[in-house]
């Protein structure tokens, strides 16, 4: 669940964000903490608190005015173009994992889509059966045996462990969305994507309001297990209960 | 885009995650999962209340189409962990109506919103001594990625029955193990069955409104 708002630029975030670790990494040891994935609950459930605030009043509203205006083709362009766009570091990512023939696949959906798709506004690619992949830098770190580290929350970016937050910094500064230039364009850009990321997340917002008995550790335990589940490329492990 | 897909874009596709149900104890699990899928998708494109938001009506449909091929008993087992064991018959039973209760209305509500996607079904093998299997399919929408939407079976005497229902790797029954724990910790399994009441007569009290 990313609400990435983008409206600050990249380089002040990681910034931000680096320092928020170590502000962290002190803060964990005065916490008494009673889950051992969740070491900095406190700091979290703050940082949980604020995003509530900026979703409701800045996001969402924004979300469901573009759901509204905009037709389901255009979206569905939307989606697809930004998705292009990944398909290039998604390939890096699988051929870093090992996993030449998914990089083959990305590559190749990147050209075709790019292509006959139209600068990737029509996903041809996953009609022709190459289908799109899910790759991060945090992931391939996963596969190189990088621990996750705990538990993190952060505004506007949402859930990410320790380890993903530092893959999340990477992937952002290879993101090619956010070297588009002029800046007032990279800006829309920027926008435009989450926005459209917040607004296919609507339907979803009842669901988790109405399921969770508590909305922070729904989340987090759901954010918890997709990783996992990402990491083993949709065939985790069993794990005993 | 690494960040598109998250977990309450999931949980939105998770529409199809009640969709199991049957006649036929013989069937084999996957035949079931589709059948029913299919049943309760066809239901619900040609019902115009239901598109419209009809909660109660999409509860009947859940209640008659789906709820006899669900095991709660196991799923709320499995959602509590090793505290189950230490809840006396009558506290499991309370229990497992409550969260029944919960999960049905969630996820029924989900299923009014839905109207463009399309289930794949993976190929499914299994030998014929197994007694627990896992179903995989796939959820297709215009402009997002494949949502993976995974049912594990157990044969019991009364035929195949759902125990675990698994959208894009989060199951929706372990998902609350947390939750459960921190209320049993709280106000142990007593405090448990009273929050997730407490949690259902709220949804029931917003519905009318």
């Amino acid at each position: 669940m990313t609400k990435s708002l983008g409206l600050s630029p990249m380089r002040n975030g990681r910034r931000w964000a680096l320092g928020g670790l170590l502000a962290l990494a002190c803060a964990g040891n005065v916490l008494a903490e009673e889950n051992p994935r969740d070491p900095y609950e406190g700091f979290n459930r703050s940082m949980f608190a604020v995003n509530e605030a900026i979703d409701k009043y800045a996001a969402k509203p924004v979300a469901q005015v573009y759901d509204n205006a905009v037709p389901l083709p255009v979206k569905a362009s939307v989606g697809n173009f930004f998705g292009n766009v990944g398909d290039l570091w998604i390939g890096v990512n699988s051929a870093m994992q090992g996993k030449f023939a998914d990089a083959g696949v990305d590559i190749g959906r990147l050209l075709i889509n790019s292509t006959v798709g139209i600068f990737g506004l029509f996903d041809v690619a996953s009609e022709l059966g190459l289908e799109k992949h899910e790759e991060d830098f945090g992931q391939t770190m996963a596969v190189w045996g990088v621990g996750s580290g705990g538990y993190l929350f952060w505004p506007v970016i949402g859930p990410r462990t320790v380890r993903d937050t530092a893959g999340f910094g990477v992937d952002s500064f290879v993101d090619p969305v956010w070297r588009v230039r002029p800046v007032s364009a990279r800006n829309s850009m920027v926008v435009l994507r989450f926005v459209d990321v917040r607004a296919s997340l609507l339907p979803a917002d009842k669901i988790v309001e109405e399921a969770a008995l508590d909305k922070y550790s729904y989340i987090r335990d759901a954010y918890l297990q997709r990783r996992r589940n990402q990491i083993f490329d949709g065939r985790p492990p069993r794990l005993d209960d | 885009m690494f960040f598109r897909l998250t977990m309450k874009k999931l949980f939105a596709l998770f529409f199809a995650g009640f969709l199991a149900s049957s006649v036929f104890a013989q069937e084999t699990p996957d035949a079931l999962v589709q059948r029913v899928t299919e049943e309760v998708l066809d239901i619900i494109r040609h019902d115009k209340e239901i598109q419209n938001g009809s909660t109660n009506k999409v509860i009947d449909l859940v209640d008659k189409k789906v709820l006899p091929h669900f095991n709660f008993q196991h799923m709320t087992a499995l959602a509590l962990g090793k505290e189950w064991r230490k809840a006396s018959p009558q506290q499991q039973q309370q229990l497992t109506a409550e969260f029944k209760t919960l999960l049905v209305r969630t996820y029924s509500n989900a299923l009014t919103s839905y109207k463009n996607q399309k289930i794949v079904y993976k190929p499914f093998k299994m030998a014929p001594a197994e007694t627990d299997v896992l179903v995989r399919t796939e959820v297709h929408q215009p402009g997002n990625k494949p949502v993976q939407l995974d049912y594990s079976l157990e044969k019991l005497e009364s035929g195949w029955k759902v125990y675990d229902v698994v959208v894009a790797g989060i199951s929706l029954v372990t998902n609350y193990r947390d939750q459960f724990g921190q209320e049993v910790r709280n106000g142990g399994i007593d405090g448990l069955i009273a929050s997730v009441a407490a949690k259902n007569k709220s949804l029931e009290a917003n519905q009318k409104k």
